[in-house]
């Protein structure tokens, strides 16, 4: 796998799929897992896109949410917090 | 002498009486210095008034990295409660069976009571120390010195759960296997799955050191580790004659109410047709001077259980009839096998659908198949109740045909 795709790549496409469908879609980590390697193939793989989404979660680009399961999305005020 | 107007709780304090302790008591002592759980308390007035509960769930809330450990809490009248507001939950990972030095309680209290309300709850039944609320702006100071302490955040969310264990060895002469020492290298071993949560849903492992299965790991956790032995039980004949000599009835109290009439008292011996015990404990229990478990021991591993959420309630069946849980090898085999288990789970659950759920879904034979363990006996769990019988054939191609 000589072309494999950096990290970081991948880390930024995860982020503005989460970006582009915020508010819209929530996306597991196994959601934007798949994406990824639907639409490389076999220039990633599973571990690498574990490594991106530490690297999403680590550098504070995204956060882990929870509404009755966990899910990526952007950091701010949303869901519970808001006073609806 | 609170510096607040400590709220009217007129329904709760009905709780107050009779002769066992009161947790209202408890908070009231706590909300004189705290206004949190002063508002804490009039929140559940309200709720015990109305029959309504005021919280909210979820949200963004956690520290820099981890997907787990804190659960947001909100209230949903935070104009009556300011105090309450946020009153999110921290779970600490306890010590492998909940061993704490009188120090370690020290921190973990000097932590919470300049950070969060100052209560606690010893623990949750996932098995962690929990914190009950804190705001969003202390999550961060709180987890710093925490770790500064050695402690860290347990799991929550769609990640593997704080896994627990019973005291095992350390305090249990039944104990199969080391239950503490696979519990502490389980943690260790899967701390990004505990922090970041990946999987369609929760993931619990409770390991038991025996049968008894004192952590209830059967109706508890997604995958169960109970101690097993797989040669003979042991007995010692003079115990047994010293048990009787003190007026136990043995047949009464023992032989007769084994489940599968394995054993037989002839009025001066036991005697076991191993082949037939299930491990149920019984004998063991009625009579631990004059019977062991075996010394082939190790540990039966069990899938599925869960509690009512989305589905109902489930227990563990048996996956694994038999595994030595090995230090040397750092219990590999069991590791392995999570592998295994985990990427089938992840390939094929569906969102919020446990382990056992996913079993039921695509049946207890392509699991086994994709995991790549062989049926066995001990995989049935009731008689079939399909009367029709679909012969699927394994042959290869010998291009013959």
């Amino acid at each position: 796998m000589s072309d494999a795709m950096p990290t970081a790549q991948i880390a930024d496409e995860m982020y503005n799929m989460v970006k582009e469908y915020a508010g819209k879609k929530r996306f597991k980590a196994s959601d934007l897992t798949k994406e990824i390697i639907s639409k490389h193939g076999d220039k990633v793989n599973k571990k690498d896109c574990k490594a991106a989404i530490r690297e999403l979660m680590d550098s504070g680009r995204c956060v882990y949410g929870y509404a009755g399961g966990s899910f990526s999305a952007l950091p701010g005020e949303e869901g519970a917090a808001k006073s609806d | 002498m609170a510096d607040h107007k400590l709220r009217e709780t007129p329904l709760l304090d009905d709780l107050q009486k009779g002769p066992w302790p009161s947790f209202v008591t408890d908070m009231k002592k706590i909300a004189e210095r705290k206004p949190m759980v002063n508002d804490l308390l009039g929140q559940l007035e309200l709720s015990y008034k109305e029959r309504v509960g005021h919280w909210k769930h979820g949200g963004l809330v956690g520290v820099i990295g981890y997907g787990g450990g804190v659960i947001g809490r909100y209230s949903d009248s935070p104009d009556k409660f300011p105090d309450v507001a946020h009153f999110h939950t921290v779970r600490v990972n306890q010590p492998s069976g909940w061993f704490y030095t009188s120090q370690a309680l020290r921190d973990l209290c000097d932590i919470w009571e300049a950070h969060g309300s100052g209560m606690t709850n010893m623990h949750g039944s996932t098995g962690d120390c929990v914190f009950l609320g804190t705001t969003s702006e202390e999550l961060e100071p709180i987890f710093a010195k925490l770790t500064e302490k050695g402690w860290d955040l347990g799991g929550s969310g769609s990640d593997v759960r704080t896994p627990s264990c019973c005291n095992a060895m350390a305090r249990c002469e039944y104990a199969c296997y080391d239950a503490m020492d696979v519990c502490y290298n389980i943690t260790m071993e899967y701390q990004d799955e505990l922090h970041r949560p990946a999987f369609p849903y929760k993931w619990k492992f409770k390991f038991a050191g025996c049968p008894n299965d004192c952590v209830a790991s059967i109706a508890r956790s997604d995958l169960s580790v109970i101690g097993t032995w797989r040669d003979d039980i042991r007995i010692d004949q003079a115990a047994v004659k010293a048990y009787a000599d003190t007026g136990m009835d043995i047949r009464a109290d023992v032989t007769r109410k084994c489940p599968t009439a394995c054993m037989r008292y002839d009025g001066k011996e036991i005697h076991i047709n191993n082949r037939q015990c299930n491990r149920c404990m019984h004998c063991i229990n009625a009579m631990p001077k004059a019977l062991r478990p075996g010394k082939d021991t190790g540990a039966t591993i069990l899938i599925g259980g869960k509690a009512p959420i989305i589905e109902g309630a489930l227990l563990s069946s048996v996956l694994v009839p038999f595994m030595k849980m090995d230090k040397d090898d750092d219990y590999q085999e069991f590791k392995d096998l999570m592998e295994r288990i985990w990427e089938f789970w992840d390939e094929h659950g569906v969102n919020r659908e446990r382990i056992g759920e996913c079993i039921e879904r695509v049946g207890l034979g392509n699991f086994l198949e994709a995991i790549e363990v062989d049926p066995q006996p001990e995989h049935v769990k009731h008689p079939r109740t399909n009367p029709y019988i679909f012969y699927e054939e394994y042959f290869e191609d010998d291009g013959t045909g």
